[in-house]
């Protein structure tokens, strides 16, 4: 939910700052986009952590790649998202949105093809011992 | 400390978090009890070190870097594929 609720504040912050830099030119980035970049990459760290605490504590492949492709995705699209508020609609900026279209495009496919071929290999299921 | 200064710290201390993720997720390629697991691991590995680059990119201030983290998410899907193709059919091109 945060990245996407981010995304509408990060455009309305770029397309602010892009107003006010056109005006005076060459000031750096204001405190308010810091803080912003900041928080969005303190938010992928936290999604990045997770996916790994995922990957080491599950007991399965299939349940180590629900973890690991769903919320590590999400955070390197938080840090693409950082990228696109520090480096304007522009340039990188729009580099960093091809970045996160193809991450939500390319993980799902590569998890699904991993288990697949954990079906094939004849990896079991985790059971619960009663 | 002003503003650019808990910016960069913020910024330097995330890169190390997100390094420490891809360590991490070394323990799963050497010891996975199965293949796929091994293959799991490495696509997270990859994704992370994705994330890194972006974070280098902002805290060395060089949009370029964010192109570098792309390619190196296109290679890493690239090798997660090639990976499943080869543990499915035991082949890459037949």
């Amino acid at each position: 939910m945060t990245p996407l609720l981010s995304l509408g504040a990060s455009v309305a912050v770029a397309a602010a700052e892009g107003a006010s830099e056109a005006g005076h030119a060459a000031a750096g980035p204001s405190t308010l986009r810091l803080a912003v970049v900041a928080a969005l990459v303190v938010v992928g760290t936290f999604f990045l952590c997770v996916g790994t605490i995922g990957l080491l504590r599950f007991p399965d492949v299939y349940n180590r790649m629900h973890a690991t492709s769903k919320a590590t995705t999400l955070g390197a699209a938080s840090m693409f998202l950082a990228g696109f508020v520090r480096f304007g609609p522009f340039g990188a900026g729009l580099t960093s949105l091809v970045g996160i279209v193809f991450l939500f495009v390319t993980a799902p496919t590569g998890a699904h093809l991993i288990s697949r071929a954990a079906r094939k290999l004849d990896v079991e299921l985790y059971r619960e011992e009663e | 400390m002003n503003a650019p200064e808990i910016y960069h710290l913020v910024l330097v201390a995330c890169g190390a978090i997100a390094a420490l993720c891809a360590l991490a997720c070394t323990y799963r390629v050497v010891v996975g009890p199965t293949v796929p697991d091994r293959a799991v691991a490495l696509d997270t590995i990859s994704t992370c070190v994705v994330a890194l680059v972006v974070v280098h990119a902002l805290e060395a201030d060089r949009s370029f870097f964010v192109l570098v983290a792309v390619m190196l998410a296109i290679v890493g899907f690239v090798t997660t594929v090639v990976a499943a193709k080869y543990l499915t059919e035991g082949a890459i091109i037949e």
